[in-house]
């Protein structure tokens, strides 16, 4: 589809040329206006504006059929706060030694994952789990695969103060920061009403603030649910009717319009390379009931972020697919008991129908939004991307 | 010479017959009204098959029709809000799906044939919609692997006498919808729920039949709903109403199950392993799980072989994971007065151990199960009952005022403005590209406002089809997936933007 190309290539032009408002100037200062998708508010607030506002949602649950309200959004900070974030999101100076930034394991390039299996932290530590993409980010209630974190500020403390991901301490976090004079202009710049010094808690909002500006809402799947119903083609249409079937089951989970229900499911998907089961979120409950549970993840921009599963199983959409025609239970090891998801059956897909799939979800994709990847960050450094030696 | 005359008028009249059926056969003609919309006829009670008389009155939209060797699909394409399509005798062997406002499916049934949607066990689903205002009625409905009828968040449906047999999974099931009427549906050798209400609100269920399937009507995870005058016989389980946990939407309140046959339930369970209702033990009546704030009145619960009701918190499955948000327990459960015999004359597993405690050997009319409190009971002493004990004297007799949950209006869609509209849409789109006062990937919006000052149409027609302008620039995508009607809100908004 031509359009989709057009966004595409306009996307990674951007990227490639970055002509950011201070690429030329000599101090960086942070924008004043809204990242798109986000309307400038008289109190300087960024608020979320998009087409599925024109609907509503049962009880307000966000979950439906096509012309249906998303869950509630994560927005209202402001242009400096996001910009802000998004120079600490590409910085490498949060991690202990200056290795890794969030963008290493989740690079715009890659969807804002990796196109890793699972991550690979701190002097090359492969770590248990796959980086989901931050795409709508802003949407979810629980964060994680297996749902430990309620709020964007709790989940970056995952990372940001593991030894095994970026290493760091709180107070080393703020003494690093406070060191460098731009970012100390930046933060108060950016939160006007706080102390001198900056502090973890700023550090976290403006994060927070970053991430939920990766709105991605206009993919010709959006285009065919407003109405335009030849933005998806008749191989396309058809893996909608079976995505949304009840014999496939796909959208009972993968919900529209985020393509999640924001619940935990046990699918008994297998691990990769014989590693043992993940308990998931049994332990996020204290619940053996949701030993191996997940979190359903949403399958927007889902195209651009194999391999796919919470440890990277499955290097393909197609192979991804076939998983949940393989009978039920077929990949739980031995000797496990685990509490299948009712979903979880014998849907019988054949192979037409599997591609038909893979042809819906190909439609999911938007990346029109892409936020500029800096070229200059405060610290000095270069912004984190994935390395690829090992590719 | 006699014989030959004979055989000559012999031959004319086939002939003739022939003809005549031929004629008749190749022209259906149909007598048929204008299906009832949910409000024409809705005089406080709702319409049945009776109220055809109201007919064309308020129609306004087109008639597609569409005849055996057609597709309806091909009519729903054609269709906009507001259009009927009539459907006549003959096998179509199709998915319908609807993803289009206010579209009725009628289904022409000409002495006796009826116009048969068969998946004939390749397809998913019947008909599967999402658009608001949808009416289905009158069809066969056969042989499909998954729903025959299924709703993604449509309000406002009408889903009447339809004829739903081994259709797969469920037979109708509208799931995220408002307001809506299942009636006059006959169901059967369905291997879940024959009608199944998920996840909705203000659903009235009347005057179906549902038989030889798993359960024969299923209310989960909704509210403000009513179960009337259904007569529901020889499932595995004849009506449940119940929380599912780790769904999206969390509670079963608001029931009302009135008047309803509940006869004979006492199939051999034969839904696929896994399923929650694969739980269900045989020869269950009425099953009341987690749900609050349901009224049972004017049941018929007769022969059903485990128990008349079961009363139960969440422990019933469990081979389900738990959901810290789901609250287990059914509260405040109101019995009425009920006509129940002849139940519990085998219960199974689970139930049996426990009435063998009790030295009974029979299943209770009536079991309370597990947690949950504030329930209420008419008359106790009626009924063989089990787990009562906490049960207080109802102090209401009736539920009659309550005529249906229907509301008294359509869900109206959401009122928005063609300025709010042209906002959403170029925060939604055009932001992507244009910003107020910088270059992004396209020219900023304050230069374009110059160039289209007082001139929508002007961006209206380059959006529809763009062509290139600067050197310095990339094409502009067209942007003609917006509505006409969307494209001048954006183009109007786009010249108001002032930051
Ligand atoms: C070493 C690679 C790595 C780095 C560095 C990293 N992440 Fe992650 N991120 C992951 C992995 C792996 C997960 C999933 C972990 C899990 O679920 O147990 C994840 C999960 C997330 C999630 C949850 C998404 C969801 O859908 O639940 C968010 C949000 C996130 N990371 C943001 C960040 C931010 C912000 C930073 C920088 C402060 C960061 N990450 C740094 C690898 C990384
Ligand atoms: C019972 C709920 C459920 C159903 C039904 C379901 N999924 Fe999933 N899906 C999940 C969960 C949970 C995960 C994550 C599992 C894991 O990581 O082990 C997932 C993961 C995925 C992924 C990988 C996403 C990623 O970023 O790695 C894809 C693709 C996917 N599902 C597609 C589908 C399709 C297509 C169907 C229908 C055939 C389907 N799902 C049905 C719950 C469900
Ligand atoms: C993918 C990026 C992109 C999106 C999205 C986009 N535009 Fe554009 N637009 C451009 C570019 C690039 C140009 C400059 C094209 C040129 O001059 O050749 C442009 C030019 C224009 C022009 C100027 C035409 C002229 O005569 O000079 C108008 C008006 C316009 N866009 C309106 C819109 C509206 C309204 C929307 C939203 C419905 C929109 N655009 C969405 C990239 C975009």
């Amino acid at each position: 589809m031509r359009t989709a190309r057009v966004i595409t290539i306009l996307a990674i032009t951007i990227i490639a040329i970055s002509p950011t408002v201070q690429s030329d100037s000599e101090q960086i200062i942070l924008a004043s206006h809204c990242p798109p998708g986000f309307e400038l508010t008289d109190d300087n607030a960024c608020k979320c504006r998009n087409m599925y506002q024109q609907y509503e949602s049962l009880r307000g649950s966000g979950v439906g059929g096509l012309k249906t309200g998303l869950p509630a959004i994560r927005d209202g900070f402001s242009p400096q706060q996001i910009d802000l974030g998004r120079y600490l999101f590409f910085d490498p100076v949060l991690s202990v030694d200056g290795s890794l930034a969030c963008s290493s394991c989740h690079d715009p390039n890659y969807g804002f994952s990796d196109g890793k299996g699972r991550a690979v932290g701190m002097d090359g530590a492969i770590v248990q789990r796959g980086a989901p993409s931050l795409w709508n980010v802003a949407f979810l209630q629980s964060l994680f695969w297996d749902a430990r974190a309620s709020t964007l500020e709790e989940q970056m403390q995952g990372p940001l103060y593991s030894a095994e991901e970026m290493g760091n301490t709180p107070a080393k976090l703020a003494a690093t920061l406070n060191n460098i004079p731009a970012y100390r202009r930046l933060f108060a710049d950016a939160f006007p009403s706080a102390q001198k010094d900056i502090r973890v808690q700023d550090v976290h909002t403006a994060i927070t603030a970053f991430e939920s500006s990766l709105v991605s809402l206009n993919s010709r799947y959006d285009h065919y649910a407003h109405g335009y119903h030849e933005a998806l083609n008749e191989n396309e249409i058809e893996g909608l009717n079976i995505f949304r079937s009840f014999v496939a089951r796909c959208a009972e989970c993968h919900t529209p319009p985020l393509f999640t229900n924001q619940q935990v499911a046990v699918l008994g998907t297998p691990e990769p390379d014989g590693l043992p089961l993940d308990q998931g979120a049994q332990k996020t409950y204290a619940d053996p009931k949701f030993r191996a549970g997940f979190k359903v993840p949403s399958l927007r921009n889902v195209a651009r972020t194999a391999p796919y599963m919470h440890s990277g199983t499955f290097e393909t959409l197609k192979e991804t697919v076939a998983f949940y025609t393989k009978g039920r239970g077929h990949a739980v090891p031995e000797g496990e008991d685990l509490k299948l998801h009712w979903h979880i059956w014998e849907p019988d897909l054949s192979d037409r129908e599997l591609d038909r799939l893979v042809d819906f979800l190909e439609t999911l994709t938007d990346e029109g939004f892409m936020p500029q990847i800096p070229q200059r960050l405060p610290s000095g450094l270069k912004p984190g991307l994935v390395r690829n030696e090992n590719k | 010479m006699k014989w030959k005359m004979l055989m000559i008028w012999l031959v004319l009249l086939a002939v003739g017959i022939l003809a005549g059926k031929f004629l008749f056969k190749s022209k259906p003609t149909s007598t048929a009204l204008t299906p009832v919309k949910l409000y024409e006829a809705q005089g406080g009670y709702t319409p049945g098959l009776a109220g055809a008389d109201t007919a064309l009155a308020g129609f306004k939209g087109e008639i597609i029709e569409v005849r055996n060797g057609d597709k309806i699909q091909d009519a729903v394409k054609k269709a906009n809000p507001g259009d009927l399509i009539r459907v006549y005798p003959g096998s179509y062997r199709e998915t319908v799906y609807i993803d289009k406002d206010d579209i009725s499916f009628q289904g022409i049934i000409i002495e006796g044939e009826w116009p048969t949607l068969d998946g004939g066990k390749e397809l998913n689903d019947g008909f599967l919609y999402s658009g608001n205002g949808i009416i289905i009625e009158n069809f066969k409905i056969i042989n499909y692997k998954g729903n025959g009828i299924m709703g993604q968040a449509g309000n406002n449906f009408v889903i009447r006498n339809n004829w739903v047999v081994d259709a797969g999974v469920y037979g109708i099931f509208p799931e995220f919808g408002k307001n809506g009427l299942v009636e006059h549906n006959v169901l059967s050798g369905i291997e879940d729920a024959a009608i199944y209400v998920g996840m909705c609100d203000n659903i009235d269920v009347l005057h179906n039949e549902t038989y030889e399937s798993v359960a024969g009507i299923e209310i989960e995870n909704s509210r403000h709903c009513l179960v009337e005058n259904n007569y529901t016989h020889n499932n595995t389980g004849g009506l449940l109403v119940f929380i599912t946990p780790g769904l999206p939407i969390k509670t079963c309140f608001d029931i009302i199950v009135r008047n309803n046959f509940v006869v004979d339930n006492n199939l051999e369970n034969f839904a696929a392993p896994g399923s929650i209702v694969s739980g269900i033990p045989q020869g269950t009546g009425i099953l009341i799980m987690a749900a609050d704030d349901v009224t049972l009145e004017g049941n018929i619960i007769t022969g059903n072989n485990n128990a008349g009701i079961t009363i139960t918190d969440l422990t019933l499955v469990a081979n389900v994971a738990t959901d810290p948000e789901s609250e287990p327990n059914p509260d405040r459960l109101v019995i009425l007065d009920n006509f129940m015999s002849n139940n519990g004359n085998d219960p199974g597993g689970q139930l049996k151990a426990l009435m063998a405690t009790q030295m009974e050997s029979k299943g209770p009319d009536i079991i309370h199960f597990g947690g949950g409190s504030g329930g209420c009971i008419l008359d106790k002493n009626k009924y063989r009952t089990f787990g009562l004990e906490d049960y207080g004297q109802c102090q209401v007799r009736t539920s009659i005022a309550v005529k249906s949950y229907m509301l008294a209006e359509p869900v109206p869609p959401r009122d928005i403005s063609a300025e709010e509209k042209g906002k959403l849409t170029f925060y939604g789109v055009c932001s992507g590209c244009h910003a107020y006062g910088i270059r992004m990937i396209g020219p900023p919006t304050r230069d374009l406002q110059a160039i289209y000052n007082n001139n929508p149409q002007g961006i209206v027609d380059y959006i529809t089809n763009p062509i290139r302008r600067r050197e310095n620039y990339p094409e502009m995508p067209p942007q003609n997936y917006l509505s006409e009607e969307t494209r001048m809100a954006v183009a109007e908004y786009m010249l108001t933007v002032e930051k």
